[in-house]
């Protein structure tokens, strides 16, 4: 079915073949296998010509590849038409499409990989202290750095985002997890498919469709009322509803519904009869779900947790609306801003600490880009791992 | 440690289906009861009722008496979880934890429970238990090993075993020998006779031969068409129902004429 | 004889004795349910917050004390252009992400070789999950310098579509690039979704219409894509879904302006970057609108995503699965 199977097969024929190429019935009608590189060659020779007409003197290899690619695509749909039939040439025509489609998707994708591993490696291998330390008092630093010329260590660091990542993210999972967890294990073992448990997973699916900026919003009007209502509301009290934790509230509401569906799945496919089992031996129901439903199903599970994390990790617009930036370090999620590592790299590129001497801001920003990337591939390779080598023993049936 | 049980007037409902209509039974302690019938006569959905297992599906109930040595276990106030302490349940497929160990799966019903015990007295259990189902001597090298690598009817007589460890009054056994090769097979009706000394054995099987060879008694249900409620159709002993049967449906039945 | 010795005279005499842990089952089944209401609770506060937040903007005269809102006449006149700018980035995105979109899942599911298949797949899963503010980085430091002179270009030779006319932006900082980002960060969604339900087309269709003498191509017309009709249209609204949400990538690679049918020049915002840029600093008022905004927001994604479970539900049934 492969491509190379359908060559291999067209090789053998011909070698096998008794009699000459082209006069058996069965290869009748059939353009000889040299084709495509005759079409391939004609559409490189046109595509340079027309590149350099259309150019005016200065020729551009990426507009020389397009063309040459539209008109060998156009070329070959003729050729086939001309020396086989229509439907074979809709057959090609669309099997090259797809290709082209491929590559073209590729291109932006390695083209987005490649621009974060080049523009941050080399400044976070130069500068490993970007690593732990903050940005007290970099922008003097910065302006010292542009004024030597761009060479020597850069200031500061992106110590405290990934603290602040980190506290955030935690205190979300430790919101969502329980919650979500316990969602599902409802709508799963308790609920019977009354209209409260469609209520909920009808909820659950809105929820996944929330805008990450709404949910950020929600989590800064929500904290400013219970703020306002238990504590006070002078600007003093107004200003603290910008916490790491009012961004965590922000998360959960994002990473709940993904929590709920993932366990939900995960807990549908543990199998009846070790639930019956389990109650036959007498025993109850929690704990037939904390002991025997919920251990089988773990792995899927924690990868499931793992990927919600790895998608929250990644916000920027719900936490910049919630927990601001600072430029030190703060462990403390309910106390003063906070600054997560996705904000970190759109304060830094957006608005530079030292105005005049940018470069320093970008380079930070991309070495962060580069650290964040890494985290969320980290977590996303976890849950794969996890998934693949604590999945319970297939059972022997 | 072994209890009778007398059904009286009992109905099994799904919803509002009426699944099994009154049934009249008594199931004498230290004894093996076979039910036989076609597809579909309730004879599982009866068996399910002993232990209150039925009622784990959503929408099912029993109306009527089932008594284990006279208490009503459907009476007012009964925790149907204690029922299940007191009457095991094997199924038809082997159905081991996969998340644990052999040792483990003997002791799930006292661990889940969250019963504390010693490791001597936990040894002697699942000792006591494993050669109770006949298995000892073929696992007791690998009490660490994950049960589910054992074959097909080493699986079901550490169920068998899982069972016993919760020293209950009566087993229930559903179809146990159904997804088994004949040797395993076998091994399992050995282990039937022999449980009988000590416990009341109720097994569902869809194998009369099965029936003839281990059960002291025999019940045949039957249904009269599809939508209709299964019945008892007929309880003797077992060489009574299979060569002198009262009912013509049971000879039917048991003649192979039927089915 | 070694059972729970406490317990055993006990369970000789009655059935009802009590046993412990019952306590436990009504707890945890009052925690999950708990969990249950709490989300529906969550809901119903994010539906009220920005319900009752935005009250002020939606109508000054009743719900507040100025006459008018801050940034315009009224809130309408504030958000129309910014609902415009979002559909229409959105709309882009789509129009450029889908047929790349669906030709991967192709190629991963029917074309590509068994070896090359998996890693991609890994791969376009893997890029789902990159954080939309590297998209964002990308688009503003490597996409946009090099769409610029394109931009001059397009200008030049087809500055009689109103897309294209009235000047172009040399930074390239437009919303067309800012639509081209949304695309590149979509693509992953339908790919993954649209292969996942073409692997499941099943295989005796396709046999069948195989043995019929069929070409590929004709087999994936004929089996493929009537089975995957609905997923395709539903992946592609989810995508909507995550394109009109998205924030970070508009706002680093835009330089936001006033509404204008111009695509490749400065100025349009989407309803997202408008709340980003301006929150942190807005305060009575003018958080009014945003919130307001935040609120139109999501009930467009609300109804979108409505839409696209609609599709799935309804096709279930002819979609020939099962």
């Amino acid at each position: 079915m492969s491509h190379t199977a359908q060559n291999a097969a067209e090789t053998a024929r011909t070698q096998n073949a008794p009699r000459p190429r082209g006069k058996s019935t069965l290869t009748a009608g059939q353009m000889p296998s040299w084709v495509w590189l005759a079409v391939l060659a004609g559409a490189l020779v046109l595509g340079a010509g027309i590149v350099a007409l259309m150019g005016g003197g200065d020729f551009n290899i990426v507009g020389w590849l397009i063309i040459s690619a539209i008109l060998y695509v156009l070329g070959m749909y003729i050729t086939t038409r001309v020396m086989e039939n229509r439907r074979k040439a809709t057959d090609g025509l669309w099997r090259n499409l797809v290709w082209a489609a491929f590559i073209i998707a590729l291109i932006p994708l390695v083209a987005v990989i490649w621009s974060v591993l080049a523009n941050g490696l080399s400044t976070l291998i130069a500068n490993p202290h970007l690593l732990w330390e903050d940005m007290g008092g970099a922008a003097g630093g910065d302006v010292k750095f542009m004024r030597e010329g761009g060479v020597g260590p850069i200031a500061g660091g992106f110590g405290h985002a990934l603290v602040g990542t980190l506290m955030i993210t935690l205190f979300a999972a430790l919101i969502s997890v329980p919650i979500g967890l316990l969602t599902s294990i409802f709508l799963v073992e308790y609920s019977r498919g009354g209209w409260f448990s469609r209520a909920i997973t009808f909820f659950v699916d809105v929820m996944t469709g929330i805008p990450s900026i709404v949910a950020g919003l929600f989590a800064f009007a929500l904290m400013e009322l219970v703020i306002t209502t238990f504590i006070g509301d002078t600007p003093r009290h107004l200003q603290m509803v910008k916490m790491g934790f009012t961004a965590s509230v922000a998360l959960s509401v994002l990473m709940i519904p993904v929590v709920v569906r993932s366990t939900e799945e995960m807990l549908r496919v543990v199998p009846n009869e070790l639930r019956e089992a389990s109650y036959a031996l007498g025993v109850r129901k929690w704990r037939t779900i904390t002991k025997i439903v919920i251990p089988t199903a773990i792995s899927g599970i924690a990868s499931g947790i793992t990927l919600a994390i790895a998608r929250v990790a990644g916000e920027t617009a719900p936490i910049l609306v919630t927990a601001g930036f600072v430029a030190n370090f703060n462990w403390n999620v309910f106390d003063d801003m906070m600054t997560a590592l996705p904000v970190y790299i759109y304060r830094q590129m957006i608005f530079p600490s030292a105005a005049q001497a940018p470069d320093p801001s970008i380079d930070r920003a991309w070495a962060a880009a580069l650290m964040l990337i890494l985290i969320v591939m980290a977590l996303n390779l976890i849950a794969r791992i996890i998934a693949k080598a604590f999945a319970p023993k297939k059972t022997g049936r | 440690m072994s209890k009778r049980i007398d059904a009286i007037d009992l109905n099994v409902y799904y919803g509002n289906f009426l699944a099994v209509e009154g049934v009249n039974i008594s199931i004498e302690p230290r004894s093996v009861t076979a039910f036989i019938g076609p597809s579909g006569c309730g004879k599982t959905t009866f068996l399910r009722t002993i232990n209150r297992m039925h009622e784990v599906l959503p929408g099912a109930r029993a109306e009527g008496q089932l008594l284990l040595d006279g208490e009503d276990i459907y009476g007012p106030g009964v925790d149907p979880v204690r029922v299940r302490t007191m009457i095991g349940m094997v199924f038809q497929r082997p159905n081991p934890f996969p998340t644990m160990s052999i040792r483990d799966n003997i002791l799930a019903g006292h661990k889940l429970n969250g019963t504390r015990m010693s490791k001597g007295d936990a040894d002697a259990i699942v000792e006591k238990s494993l050669r109770g189902a006949n298995l000892w001597e073929e696992v007791k090298d690998r009490l660490d090993k994950p049960g589910s690598g054992l074959s097909g009817g080493q699986q079901q007589r550490l169920c068998i075993a899982r069972t016993i460890a919760v020293s209950p009054d009566v087993i229930l056994m559903d179809e146990p020998c159904s997804a088994l090769d004949p040797i395993s097979t076998l091994a399992v009706e050995d282990l039937i006779n022999e449980l009988k000394d000590e416990y009341t054995v109720v097994i569902v099987t869809h194998n009369m031969q099965q029936a003839a060879r281990v059960a002291d008694k025999t019940a045949f249900f039957n249904i009269a068409g599809t939508g209709k409620p299964g019945k008892l159709i007929e309880y003797d002993d077992t060489n009574v129902v299979f060569n002198n049967p009262a009912n013509k449906q049971t000879e039917d039945y048991v003649s192979g004429r039927f089915g | 004889m070694v059972t729970e010795s406490a317990v055993e005279p006990q369970r000789k005499s009655s059935l009802t004795a009590p046993r412990g842990g019952a306590a436990g089952d009504k707890v945890f089944s009052g925690l999950s349910l708990t969990a249950g209401i709490l989300i529906l609770v969550t809901l119903a506060f994010v539906a009220v917050f920005l319900v009752a937040e935005s009250l002020p903007a939606l109508a000054p005269e009743v719900f507040s004390d100025q006459d008018s809102i801050e940034s315009a006449d009224n809130f309408f006149e504030y958000v129309w252009p910014l609902m415009a700018g979002t559909l229409i980035a959105s709309a882009i995105a789509l129009l450029l992400a889908t047929p790349v979109a669906i030709g991967v899942a192709l190629y991963i599911s029917h074309y590509a070789p068994r070896a090359i298949a998996t890693p991609v797949g890994y791969v376009i899963d893997l890029l789902a999950a990159i954080p939309s503010v590297v998209y964002g980085a990308f688009g503003m430091f490597i996409l946009a310098p090099v769409m610029g002179p394109i931009y001059a270009w397009l200008t030049e030779n087809l500055g009689f579509i109103p897309f294209f006319s009235d000047g172009y932006s040399a930074t390239g900082r437009t919303l067309l690039t800012a639509s081209i980002v949304l695309a590149v960060m979509v693509l992953p969604i339908i790919t993954s979704l649209c292969r996942e339900i073409f692997v499941q087309t099943p295989k005796l269709h396709e046999e069948a219409a195989l043995a019929l003498g069929a070409t590929r191509w004709e087999m994936i017309k004929m089996t493929v894509f009537p089975f995957a009709r609905a997923g395709i249209i539903s992946s592609i609204m989810l995508a909507l879904g995550r394109a009109l949400g998205e924030t970070m990538a508009v706002t680093m690679v835009l330089s936001q302006g006033v509404f204008s049918w111009n695509i490749i020049s400065a100025g349009n915002t989407t309803i997202p970057s408008e709340i980003a840029l301006n929150f942190p600093e807005a305060f009575g008022m003018r958080q009014s609108e945003l919130i307001a905004a935040g609120l139109m927001l999501f009930i467009i994604t609300l109804i979108v995503n409505m839409i696209a479970r609609w599709i799935v539900s309804r096709h279930k049934e002819f979609s020939g699965a099962n």
